[in-house]
Order: C-alpha cells, then sequence, then structure tokens
C-alpha cells in the first residue's frame, strides 16, 4: 500500500516536471534538433530537390574544398592560441594582489561591451596608418599591414584575449579559492617546493575548470567571428578567413549540400574535443574526492 | 634570508604593476570609444582621417602619423544631438536592438526557470541524457547551430521577419543549465514543508524556488543580455532585411564622414551593458564562477 502511494507521487513528480521541462523542450526539438535531422539526411543526398542517395559524396567534396580548408585551419589554429594563452595569462592572476577586484572589474568589463562599439578604435589602432604603426615607428620599426597579413592572427588573439580573460580568470580564482587548505598545508610543512604543491594538488583540483575554460574558450573563439567581421567584411585576408565566413558565404548560395554537410562535421569534431577533454579531466581528477 | 625575502617583495611590485598596467589597457579601448566621441566631426577628420576614410587596411603609408588622443581639443555635442534628434536612422536601429534582445532575454528566461525547475524535480531515468543533450547544444558554435534555425524559420517563412532571431534565441540552452544548478541546491526540506502546507508545484515554483534563484536570475539576465547586445552572426544569416538589423550589426557600415556621430551611437550602445554590469557585477560573476563549477 505505501510502496504504491511512493509510487503515484514519484509519477505525479514526474508528470510535474515533464510540464514544466515542455515549452523549452519543445522549442529545442523544433529549432534544433528536428531540422538537425534533417541536415544529416540532406548531407547524405544530391539535392533537396531530387533526394537521390550519395552517400559521403558531399562530405568528400567539402573536405575537398579550399575554402574550407582554410577556413577550417584558420579557426582550428586560432581557437589553439586563444586557449593556450588565455590558461597561461589566467594562472599568472592567481597571485595574492592588492586591489584585485578593481582589477577584476577591468579585465571582465570588455566582456559586457558589445564588439560594435569599439570597432572604430581598433581601426585606429591596427589601421596600416594607425595608432599601432605610429608607436612603433617612433622606435624606428617597419610599419605592419596588422588586418591584412601574417599579423592579423596576432592581433585577433590578442582582441580574444581582451574580450575573454576576465571571463576565464574568475572561473579560476573561484576554483582556487575553493581549493581545500588542509592537504595543501600538510605538504608545505613537509617541505614541498612550490612547483610540487602546483603540480600535484593545485593542478588536479584545478583539472575540472581547466576543462571547463578550455570548452568555453573554444566556445568563444568561434564568436571572435564578430570583430573579424565588422573589422574586415565578407572576404578578409587569407588568414583571417573563418569557417563563420564559410558558412556565410554558402548560405548566400544556398547551397544545402555544402552547409548541411559542413554542419555535421563540425557538430562532430567538435563532440570528439570535448569527450577527449572530459576524459581527459577524468584521468587528471583520478583519486581526488569531490 | 633578508635578501631573498626583498627580492621576492620587489617582483611581486613588478607583477603587480605590470597586472594594473595591462587592467588599464583593457579599459582603453571603452574609455577612447567614450571621450573620442565628443570630438566634433572636424577634430576627428584631423586626428583620424587617415585611417577611417578607408574602411580596410592597406595603403600607402602616409607621413602624417596618427595619434591616439584621449581628451578632446573642444568639446562637442554636436554629435549627440544628431543621433538624438535629427537623424532617426540611428535611433531606428537602435529600437531594432531593443525589439530583439528584450523579447529573447525576457522570454529565455522564463522558458529556462520552467526546465531549470523541471530538471530540478524530475530524477528518473532519462534525465542525464537529456540534460547532457541540453549541455551538448550549449557548447556547439553559432556556425553550427545556424544551419538547423536558418531551415525551420525558412520553413516557417520566417525568414528576414524579427522571429526568425527572436525564436531560436529564446531557446538558446544556457540559462536552463545554470539556472538547475541554482535549483537543486535548494533544500529539498523547504519545498517539502511547503507542498505538506497544501502548496501546489506552481505555488511552490513562484513562492520558494523564484526568489530562492533571485542572485543566479539576475546574473543570467545580464549574461544573456550582452551576449545578445552584440548579436552579429544570427543577423546575417536570418535578419538579412537592413531595416530590421540591429545597432550591433549596423554600427560597423558607417560612412567615413560620420565617424564623430558613429562613435556617439557607438557609446550610447554601450551604456545599457555597462549600467547592468556596474550594478550587478557582483551577481555576474557569483553567475560565471557557478557555470564552471559543472561537475556537482
Amino acid at each position: 500500500m505505501a510502496s504504491r502511494r511512493k509510487n503515484g507521487s514519484a509519477r505525479r513528480t514526474q508528470l510535474i516536471s515533464a510540464c514544466f521541462l515542455t515549452p523549452s523542450a519543445m522549442g529545442v526539438l523544433v529549432f534544433f534538433v528536428i531540422p538537425f535531422g534533417v541536415i544529416v539526411y540532406y548531407s547524405l543526398v544530391d539535392n533537396p530537390i531530387q533526394q537521390s542517395f550519395v552517400g559521403l559524396d558531399n562530405y568528400i567534396s567539402l573536405l575537398q574544398n579550399t575554402a574550407f580548408r582554410l577556413a577550417a585551419r584558420n579557426t582550428l589554429l586560432f581557437s589553439g592560441l586563444a586557449v593556450v594563452l588565455s590558461l597561461g595569462l589566467a594562472v599568472l592572476l592567481e597571485k595574492k594582489i592588492p586591489l584585485k577586484s578593481q582589477l577584476r572589474s577591468c579585465f571582465l568589463s570588455p566582456l559586457v561591451v558589445p564588439a560594435a562599439s569599439v570597432v572604430l578604435i581598433w581601426q585606429v589602432i591596427f589601421h596600416y596608418n594607425g595608432a599601432l604603426n605610429s608607436i612603433l615607428s617612433l622606435f624606428g620599426l617597419e610599419a605592419v599591414d596588422w588586418l591584412s597579413s601574417a599579423y592579423s592572427i596576432p592581433v585577433m588573439v590578442v582582441l580574444f584575449l581582451w574580450k575573454n580573460l576576465g571571463y576565464n580568470m574568475v572561473l579560476f580564482m573561484a576554483t582556487l579559492a575553493n581549493i581545500p587548505r588542509e592537504p595543501l598545508e600538510a605538504a608545505m610543512i613537509d617541505g614541498a617546493s612550490a612547483r610540487v604543491i602546483f603540480f600535484r594538488f593545485k593542478l588536479r583540483y584545478l583539472s575540472p575548470t581547466l576543462v571547463f575554460v578550455t570548452i568555453m574558450s573554444l566556445v568563444n573563439s568561434f564568436k571572435i567571428f564578430r570583430e573579424i567581421y565588422l573589422l574586415t567584411g565578407d572576404y578578409p585576408y587569407e588568414s583571417l578567413y573563418m569557417l563563420q565566413h564559410f558558412m556565410n558565404n554558402t548560405f548566400r548560395s544556398l547551397d544545402y549540400q555544402k552547409l548541411s554537410s559542413a554542419a555535421v562535421v563540425m557538430l562532430l569534431v567538435i563532440a570528439g574535443v570535448i569527450a577527449v577533454l572530459f576524459a581527459l579531466e577524468k584521468w587528471l581528477g583520478r583519486d581526488l574526492e569531490q | 634570508m633578508n635578501k631573498k625575502r626583498s627580492r621576492k617583495k620587489i617582483s611581486r611590485t613588478l607583477v603587480f604593476l605590470a597586472l594594473w598596467a595591462v587592467g588599464l589597457l583593457f579599459l582603453a579601448p571603452m574609455a577612447l570609444t567614450f571621450t573620442n566621441s565628443f570630438m566634433s566631426a572636424e577634430e576627428i577628420t584631423v586626428h583620424y582621417g587617415e585611417v577611417l576614410s578607408q574602411s580596410t587596411g592597406g595603403g600607402d603609408y602616409m607621413t602624417e602619423a596618427v595619434r591616439l588622443q584621449f581628451i578632446p581639443d573642444i568639446v562637442s555635442f554636436r554629435q549627440y544631438k544628431t543621433f538624438l534628434l535629427e537623424s532617426p536612422e540611428y535611433l531606428y536601429k537602435f529600437w531594432n536592438s531593443v525589439l530583439l534582445v528584450v523579447p529573447i532575454v525576457a522570454l529565455q528566461v522564463a522558458v529556462a526557470a520552467l526546465a531549470a525547475y523541471g530538471f530540478a524535480l524530475y530524477q528518473g531515468r532519462g534525465r542525464r541524457i537529456l540534460f547532457f543533450s541540453y549541455i551538448l547544444l550549449m557548447l556547439l558554435p553559432s556556425q553550427v547551430t545556424l544551419v538547423p534555425n536558418y531551415l525551420m524559420t525558412k520553413w516557417l517563412n520566417l525568414l528576414d521577419t524579427r522571429l526568425a532571431v527572436i525564436l531560436p534565441g529564446i531557446f538558446a540552452p544556457f540559462s536552463v543549465y545554470l539556472l538547475s544548478k541554482a535549483m537543486g541546491r535548494i533544500p529539498k526540506e523547504l519545498i517539502e514543508a511547503a507542498s505538506l502546507d497544501g502548496a501546489g508545484p506552481w505555488r511552490i515554483f513562484t513562492q520558494i524556488v523564484l526568489p530562492q534563484c533571485k542572485s543566479t536570475l539576475y546574473s543570467v539576465i545580464i549574461l544573456v543580455f550582452i551576449d545578445n547586445w552584440n548579436m552579429v552572426e544570427q543577423v546575417l544569416v536570418l535578419l538579412t532585411d537592413e531595416d530590421k538589423q540591429p545597432l550591433s550589426v549596423f554600427l560597423s557600415q558607417i560612412n567615413a564622414g560620420e565617424v564623430s556621430l558613429a562613435l556617439a551611437v557607438a557609446t550610447v550602445y554601450m551604456i545599457p551593458p555597462l549600467l547592468l554590469f556596474l550594478h550587478g557585477e557582483e551577481h555576474l560573476v557569483a553567475g560565471i564562477a557557478d557555470s564552471g563549477n559543472w561537475k556537482e
């Protein structure tokens, strides 16, 4: 009798929670999941009207597309650089510093500023006749075409760090503040060096955050497209041609096969990267009690 | 020993100074936009004319170098007057931003709060898979999610309407993730006690759960607002009708002759997110820190 009532109330809870979940789940289904199923289908047929099955042909022609390869290479290179650098800088900020919270506000404020609002200032700074080159010329250095040369990648990394460093910093500071003190102090009494403490203790407690920061940096590095687009338009210098440019320009030509197979490939690559990172985190954080 | 300590002190001071130098550098772009927005059109041309007359990089190196200047020679309000009173075009684009962002923020947070409570209540099978799909969706870059969004809005005949941007925006899963973490932390006893007092699920949700998550709700509102106030890529694909585009895209399309006006518009455009930031920074920081705590 009692178990039956318990069963009934569990079912009731389930029903209520389903009601709460429905609006969101419906939206996700309609705007993401269902059309994504169609995309997978489109990526396997020759065109949306005839719909004859062509296997992996679309994927092969996508991978042979030079614009796609250029965009994928640039995006990966950029994401990797951005992740590594923001991790390094965030670790630097771990030290005890006076006025830390004011400093945090300085680093965090770019996060809230729309790209469009500061794009004019970036132009004044990075233009060939711009402020950065005139500073360089004071030191007798050669002027550099920052936005349309091999130097454009470092420029974008700087813009990325400007935008996202504060976010990563907050994440790291929160975790560092939560590391239990006792094992650290015990190790210090045992005479462990700062480096040992960092690698044996802190890094392992930090590992979930490290993974999260890496994933978020990856996600956010795709958003640098906003700055690049606002600064340089639809067809920027080669090394700035990102996957979003490729997608945008493909949207314009409405090549469904290319679009769908590119979306599927990107989904698979990102899911793969995330799976690897999760596995890495599990390994780093092994035998730590949470 | 003493020497070592004093060297440590020196190096710490150096790190401190370097960090503050970088920190102030981080503020410079906003500060420059703000102060330069009070320069008259003529002064802008004198200072930056070489650079801003061409929209992209390249070109010959001029002998007259550009110098960034923080303080205008003469403070001018002319461009603000133009923006606010004389050129409805820019105000109209500002209004476009409001029309897109406010519904997204309001409805996304509402839908997400419901879903998050659903996740907190439901502990049965399928929860992990469903929650994991939300997380995966949250981590996908817009490059991927825009393709399904585009197809669906096209089928619904919504392309080039504001709804094409608003509807997919409402169901972005980030706020579900953050809110369900906060709701999971509410003590079960609180809810059980209310339930014993005869409160129905809706009353528990509105009178106990939501007030308990006030801080997270606020940080979600800020995060969703700043992200959407800065929208670019959705607009380029889903809303190509220039009349309906928000300032976050339109600002980059100003004419070379209107730079001082554009700086004034840019300054006004960053005021709403900056005000939110200044007012809710502690909540924002707490929200970000909580978002990184994905293992609990």
